[in-house]
């Protein structure tokens, strides 16, 4: 067995500070209709230049919310709906942990009080 | 998407015994399901051993930001950091914020926890995978534990 791994929180773009951000979230729900899209489709009806866009894809693909596949001369993007569904299944176990800890809260102090 | 978690429930007891509930470590270990090793004093980390059934064989570390009397009691911590074989240290821990408030049924007490957006993707996956069989277990328990006491 190798020792501890790191969680490497440092090297990663969390999904907040991917979403955090009013163009990638236009991205994501334009990327969010289920199809494959260039660059510059992405770009198409925005005030993003190819350049832009790319670099906002970048962010979105370390945090694997969206992938690039080879298509001919260009790269095609979609989404990979993955990561904010493992974290709002997260959140919600996280939530879960609290109402049972909070009820056995509640039942701990009200059976020593009455 | 909301990076907290805030929880509001009433007791019918007065804030003391909250209070005493939360900041007493070997009460709060009764329904937290953990066996402190030692008291909560603001500023200093004290771990603890799972009661959690299942969980038994697991420690946490909490470390004690604020006690302020029949209030206010916060606590930092890396939530659901069970796996042995990673290393934690390096990620920003969750904050843990207890407020209480005195109300004519006894005492509302509001519950936040915030910080998710600093945690890296690989605790979602880890922390998931891990407690779904916890979780069925733990409703046992809380089925049973409160059919004991009313």
């Amino acid at each position: 067995m190798s020792g501890r791994r790191s969680s490497g929180l440092a090297a990663k773009a969390t999904i907040f500070a991917a979403l955090g951000d009013e163009t990638r979230l236009s991205l994501l729900a334009k990327l969010g209709k289920g199809q494959r899209y260039s660059i510059s489709q992405l770009a198409e009806g925005t005030k993003l230049t190819r350049q832009g866009v790319t670099k906002h894809l970048q962010v979105l693909e370390r945090a694997h919310m969206v992938h690039a596949k080879r298509a001919g001369r260009e790269n095609l993007f979609e989404l990979d709906p993955k990561p904010i569904q493992e974290l709002s299944e997260y959140l919600d176990m996280v939530s879960k942990q609290w109402d049972a800890a909070l009820a056995r809260l509640k039942a701990f102090v009200e059976s020593k009080h009455s | 998407m909301e990076n907290r978690i805030e929880k509001r429930i009433e007791i019918a007891a007065p804030i003391l015994s909250v209070w005493q509930a939360l900041t007493d470590s070997r009460q709060f270990g009764e329904w937290f399901q953990v066996k402190m090793d030692g008291p909560f004093v603001a500023g200093e980390a004290v771990g603890g051993q799972l009661t959690f059934p299942g969980y038994e064989h697991l420690r946490m570390e909490i470390v004690i930001q604020a006690i302020k009397p029949n209030s206010y009691f916060s606590y930092t911590w890396h939530p659901y950091a069970v796996d042995p074989k990673v290393d934690y240290s390096q990620e920003i821990p969750t904050l843990v914020e207890f407020r209480l408030e005195q109300i004519p049924e006894g005492t509302l007490l509001l519950v936040t926890e915030s910080g998710f957006d600093k945690l890296p993707r690989e605790r979602y996956t880890d922390a998931f995978r891990m407690n779904t069989r916890g979780w069925e277990q733990q409703m046992e328990s809380i089925r049973g534990y409160v059919g004991k006491t009313f």
